[in-house]
Parts: C-alpha cells; sequence; structure tokens
C-alpha cells in the first residue's frame, strides 16, 4: 500500500469560477515544497545499527563513514547502549558544491540491550567507517547448563 | 562544467542494465575549484582492497565491495545493507584523466580530478 497525500474532496459542484479556485488551489498545492514544515526529519542523521548476538556477546555496529573516533560517544546506561557523535565535514575554501549527500552534524541512536551486560568490559573499534561495539554478556545471563542426574 | 553532474541521467541508463537490488548507490559530496573536482563518496565497510575504480572514455565507475562478514555471531537486527556499492560518474572533458587519484579513509573514498592545464584559469599580469 502506498500512502498518498490528502485531496481535499472536489465537491460536486458545476460551477466554473469555483473549478478554477479549485484549480488554482491545486497548483499552490503543487509548488509547496514536501520537505517545509518536515525538513527536520531529513536533517537528521541515523546512521544504520546492527544488533548480533553470540553465546557471549551482543554485538552492535554501526556505519559511520568518514568520522574522527575522538568525535564518536558511546555510553550505556540502564541496559541501553547510546551511539551518538558529529561528524565535521571540511567546507571547501574557494570551492563550488555540485552535490552535497552526505549529512554534516550530530546524530544519535540508541539500542535497548535484550539483556544485562557486563558494563566494565564493553570494547568498541573503529574501522573502515564501522563502529563495532562488544558487549559481554552479564554472566547472570548467559545461557546455563544444568546437568540433570536421571536416577 | 556540469558534465561531472550530468550523472543523474546516466546512472539511471546504467542501473537499469545492472541489477538495481545488487547494489547502493554510495551518498556523495562533489566539489569543484580552479584546480579540478573533488569528489567524496561513502562506502561504510569498505576498505582499499574492496575498491574498484575504472575510467573508460568519458566515465568514470566507482564499485566497493564490502568486507566479508567477519562476526560468526547470529543477526538479531540489522539495518545495513550487505550489498556493494556502485556509481557511475560521466566527466568533465577538462578532467586530466591521467591525473585522478583515489584515497580510502574510514569508509569515505576520496576522488581528485584535476584539470588539464590548459583550462586552469590563468593570470595574465599586464604590462605597463
Amino acid at each position: 500500500m502506498t500512502i498518498t497525500r490528502w485531496q481535499r474532496p472536489i465537491l460536486s459542484t458545476i460551477d466554473p469560477f469555483e473549478q478554477l479556485l479549485n484549480f488554482r488551489e491545486e497548483m499552490n498545492r503543487l509548488f509547496e515544497s514536501p520537505m517545509e514544515g518536515s525538513s527536520q526529519a531529513f536533517n537528521t542523521w541515523a546512521p544504520a545499527i546492527d544488533l548480533f548476538e553470540d553465546k557471549d556477546n551482543f554485538f552492535v555496529r554501526a556505519e559511520l563513514p568518514g568520522m574522527k573516533k575522538e568525535d564518536i560517544d558511546v555510553s550505556l546506561h540502564e541496559g541501553t547502549l547510546l551511539v551518538s557523535g558529529e561528524r565535521k565535514l571540511h567546507e571547501a575554501e574557494g570551492a563550488r558544491a555540485h552535490r552535497s549527500e552526505r549529512f554534516s552534524g550530530q546524530f544519535q541512536r540508541s539500542v535497548a540491550l535484550p539483556t544485562a551486560v557486563a558494563s566494565d568490559k564493553v570494547t568498541a573499534s573503529y574501522r573502515d567507517g564501522i563502529l563495532t561495539i562488544t558487549l559481554p554478556k552479564a554472566e547472570e545471563a548467559k545461557p546455563k547448563q544444568i546437568e540433570v542426574s536421571v536416577k | 562544467m556540469e558534465e561531472i553532474m550530468n550523472a543523474v541521467a546516466q546512472q539511471e541508463k546504467q542501473m537499469g542494465n545492472v541489477s538495481r537490488i545488487n547494489f547502493v548507490s554510495p551518498e556523495v559530496d562533489i566539489y569543484e575549484n580552479k584546480d579540478g573536482y573533488i569528489l567524496e563518496a561513502e562506502m561504510p565497510g569498505v576498505n582499499k582492497e574492496g575498491l574498484e575504480v575504472t575510467l573508460e572514455g568519458n566515465e568514470i565507475t566507482i564499485i566497493g565491495h564490502r568486507q566479508p562478514e567477519a562476526l560468526k555471531a547470529e543477526t538479531m537486527y540489522r539495518e545495513s545493507r550487505m550489498a556493494d556499492y556502485r556509481r557511475v560518474f560521466e566527466i568533465d572533458p577538462a578532467i586530466d584523466s591521467k591525473k585522478i587519484s583515489a584515497k580510502m579513509e574510514q569508509g569515505v573514498l576520496t576522488l581528485v580530478l584535476p584539470k588539464t592545464e590548459q583550462v586552469k584559469p590563468r593570470k595574465i599580469s599586464v604590462a605597463d
């Protein structure tokens, strides 16, 4: 299903003057920028986040190309991992921009971790524009094998 | 001078032939200064080894192969795409194709496309 813009229903009138007014309104709508008012939504950067799990760890990965390590912040608070930061793109001096598709500015993403993690053992690495955070699971959250002796 | 930018139509044509599903189009910034053009393309997960930049006629093709999955873990949630990157640009004839250089740093490709000496603006001093 596609989401289409709400259209004012055209009243069943044959008054040509009103038709003309409707037409004018339609035209005005046409020239309204669809970004207007919602520009905020287009101005934010939400880097792609992945979550992986193995027996002992959770891995959170974020695509953050072209950052400086020191501009990335990773914090853990009550089972929620927060990745935030700011990417500063250099303003080329005396240059004319032909395309500006890359995002410049602040971003923030959070991940609610499924179980408790050993917060003091969390590590992060940044390679090829990808941040990988390794979060070892807390001992109590790890699956335990219980031996049952069958008589 | 706009030629490097006339890429959109070109790109669409190119992408039409190749399956769209297999590639993602990297986001780019393109600047022009008196010496030439600078193109920066975002390709997280790609390093020097996975990069292919080819020049054919007046078209430059950028392909970035992602590093193979290193994590031996189960995916719980995924937003990133696994597809490789590809984008084609038509280049300005003023570009000196022999002098194009590429650099890959933290998932960002920087292409420097210098203009030939002949087209660079020159300052001509006026004799008294």
